[in-house]
């Protein structure tokens, strides 16, 4: 099936305004006390994230994982308030309770952020049951990593998934690397998409630094999930191009592999095509690359602004 | 003497303890190959030394590590395996609550877990409740196992190489802010002892029952009150279970008054153990209320002025000492 031009334009946007907002926190997060914890980001796997959320509805819902900043940005999620959240300030989507880490963006169905591996799993299970149990025409993607697959909760929340024919899409971003692990060192079976099969659902490989396939495969998943056949395991090949986190110096990763994957770079594989083909002219990606800018530094500059919480604010949010 | 982190000195444990013994392995998530190039964590260096027979990377599979040493302990082989922070404790506390824990008492005493589960812990990194919530009271609520919580680096290379001689299942808990924190450590080969609470310090007005990362705000806080003439007795708990209540119990009768500081969350936490000791056994020795000084009822915020205010602190404890003394 045909992708229409606005839905390609539009993961181009969402691209672009990831890969905008990573590198920003890739210098920001080096400056001493700007940024707490962990930073982790997911630089050149954008394809994934854009390709997903542009296949879904406001209603559908997604659940993400530590490397969430591309999902939530895809799924609509205000840039302001995520940077303001990466920042730990006030303003931020939760008011500096989770940091960059844990942001939780519910306003776009985007309830949870989990960085436990593997937490993502059977809560996509519980939000998908609930849109079967109201007869919503909506579904879950619970976005999780190659490592994530080898926590119990996978298994469970597979074969359960599958059991009740539940509208939602295991979205594995396997980007080869689960901490300094290649994928090999921690799996045995060549491609996770064929688990897919021992828990009766179908699995899908998908090159995941063509957002374009990304989309087409969501985009069935969805659909054969709203027509109640259950869920779908889809595997993502991509790349970890940058460390786990900021501090990471990938010693463990082979330079020229890095560079292979940089190479395949996600944007410009959509980029060019749509201006080889004249659906954008240079000019227009231009704009849109610095419109992309501008957000990011709104963004930026409204973070840098905003005040930090009151320390006894802390006391507030445990119970309803 | 040599000055170590409490990373280094458990690695001199590991280390030492894999030379003496054949049946030590180690196994976790990035215990040999790791993200961090570090010489203060605790696993640097043990893979090129040991090899991958012995340096076990796993991986991200929790239930799997903990349940790898319960049937490996079983076997006779003596595991320390690592989880990478404590609320990670949660996806393998099947295999350590259910099992390790009870499967000696259900053979009737016939079977023994020589294991130790080595834990990452403590608030003050900005990485927010799912990577910051101590947990050691959830442990220590398990009978069958011991529960080992050091506060200095000579004590975490002592007690973790009695916990890998231990016949019993250790959850050995290591706060990550003092991996950075030079300290001295004896040169010569020592064990230290589990089940023996410390006194860090002596004092006669007070004492103050503490463990892990609060020792060090205990102790300056300690200097503080002395200044103004209120001598605080130190005693670093070490080990949560099996409790030394003799160590407690004489102190609090020497000074007549208790606080008890953690950095883990109030309701629930060790605190209210020790406070029922002292109330039931000393009741008599007290001459004012007992005090806890702990984290607030809630999940650790990442925001730093929050997490500040989320972490007890030196001024917490100088309040509470000044309202019972
Ligand atoms: C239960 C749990 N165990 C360990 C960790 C530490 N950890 C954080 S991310 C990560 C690797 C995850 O790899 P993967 O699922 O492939 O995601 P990626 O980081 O590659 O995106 C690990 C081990 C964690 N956060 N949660």
């Amino acid at each position: 099936m045909e992708i229409p031009t606005q839905k390609k334009i539009e993961m181009l946007e969402t691209m672009l305004l990831s890969r905008k907002f990573s590198d920003s926190l890739v210098e920001l997060c080096k400056i001493q006390g700007k940024i707490p914890g962990m930073m982790i980001l997911s630089t050149g796997q954008e394809a994934v994230g854009s390709g997903v959320c542009a296949a879904l509805e406001p209603g559908d819902v997604i659940i993400t994982n530590h490397r969430s900043h591309n999902h939530l940005l895809s799924k609509g999620a205000d840039p302001k308030e995520l940077m303001a959240e990466i920042f730990c300030k006030k303003t931020g989507c939760n008011k500096g309770k989770s940091g960059t880490l844990h942001l939780a963006v519910p306003e776009v169905n985007a309830p949870c952020t989990t960085t436990v591996v593997g937490g993502t799993l059977p809560i996509a299970v519980g939000r998908a049951f609930a849109q079967q149990y109201r007869e919503e025409s909506a579904i879950t993607v619970c976005f999780f990593g190659d490592g994530a697959a080898n926590e119990g909760s996978f298994h469970e929340a597979l074969n359960l998934a599958a059991l009740w024919q539940l509208p939602v899409i295991f979205l594995c971003e396997n980007n080869l690397y689960a901490g300094a692990q290649r994928y090999e060192e921690h799996t045995r079976v060549i491609d996770l998409a064929k688990r897919a099969g021992a828990y009766g659902m179908p699995g899908v490989i998908v090159d995941g630094n063509d957002v374009q396939a990304v989309y087409a495969a969501a985009r069935d998943a969805r659909q054969r999930a709203l027509e109640g056949g259950g869920p779908t395991l889809i595997e993502c090949k991509t790349y970890r191009c940058r460390g786990h986190g900021e501090t990471d110096p990938q010693h463990y990763q082979p330079r020229d592999e890095i560079k292979q994957w940089q190479e395949k770079c996600p944007i410009p594989r959509l980029s060019d095509e749509l201006v080889s083909s004249r659906v954008i002219s240079s000019e227009e990606l231009k704009g849109m690359e610095s419109r992309a800018e501008k957000i990011v530094e709104d963004a930026i500059r409204f973070a840098e602004e905003s005040p930090y919480p009151e320390p006894h604010e802390a006391l507030e949010d445990v119970y309803v | 003497m040599q000055k170590l982190g409490m990373g280094q000195a458990v690695n001199q444990a590991l280390r030492e303890e894999m030379h003496r013994d054949p049946n030590v392995f180690i196994a976790g998530e990035g215990v040999g190959v790791s993200i961090h190039v570090n010489p203060m964590f605790p696993t640097t260096g043990l893979l090129e030394e040991f090899g991958p027979g012995r340096v076990k990377d796993t991986p991200v599979s929790e239930a799997a590590i903990a349940g790898l040493a319960v049937g490996a302990a079983e076997a006779g082989l003596r595991p320390v395996v690592e989880i990478m922070f404590n609320p990670f404790f949660t996806l393998a506390s099947d295999m350590i609550v259910n099992h390790a824990a009870k499967l000696r008492y259900l053979s009737g005493g016939k079977s023994s877990f020589p294991l130790v589960v080595r834990i990452k812990s403590g608030a003050g990194f900005g990485a927010g409740c799912q990577h910051s919530h101590n947990l050691e009271a959830w442990a220590a609520h398990c009978p069958g196992l011991k529960v080992v919580m050091p506060s200095t680096s000579a004590d975490a290379k002592g007690m973790l190489k009695s916990a890998i001689r231990d016949d019993n299942p250790v959850i050995f808990i290591e706060h990550m802010g003092l991996y950075f924190a030079p300290m001295p450590v004896p040169e010569e080969e020592y064990l230290t002892p589990l089940g023996k609470a410390d006194i860090k310090r002596q004092g006669s007005d007070l004492t103050v029952v503490t463990w892990s990362g609060m020792l060090g705000p205990a102790m300056s806080a300690a200097q503080k009150l002395s200044q103004e003439g209120i001598e605080a007795e130190i005693v670093d708990l070490r080990t949560l279970t099996p409790l030394d209540k003799e160590t407690i119990l004489s102190s609090v009768k020497k000074t007549g008054r208790l606080i008890v500081m953690h950095e883990a969350t109030r309701t629930g936490g060790f605190a209210g153990e020790i406070a029922a000791v002292v109330m039931e056994e000393g009741f008599s020795y007290l001459k004012a209320p007992l005090r806890r000084v702990t984290g607030p009822d809630i999940p650790v915020p990442a925001s730093p002025p929050l997490e500040r205010f989320y972490i007890p602190g030196e001024e917490d404890l100088i309040k509470a000492a000044k309202e019972i003394v």
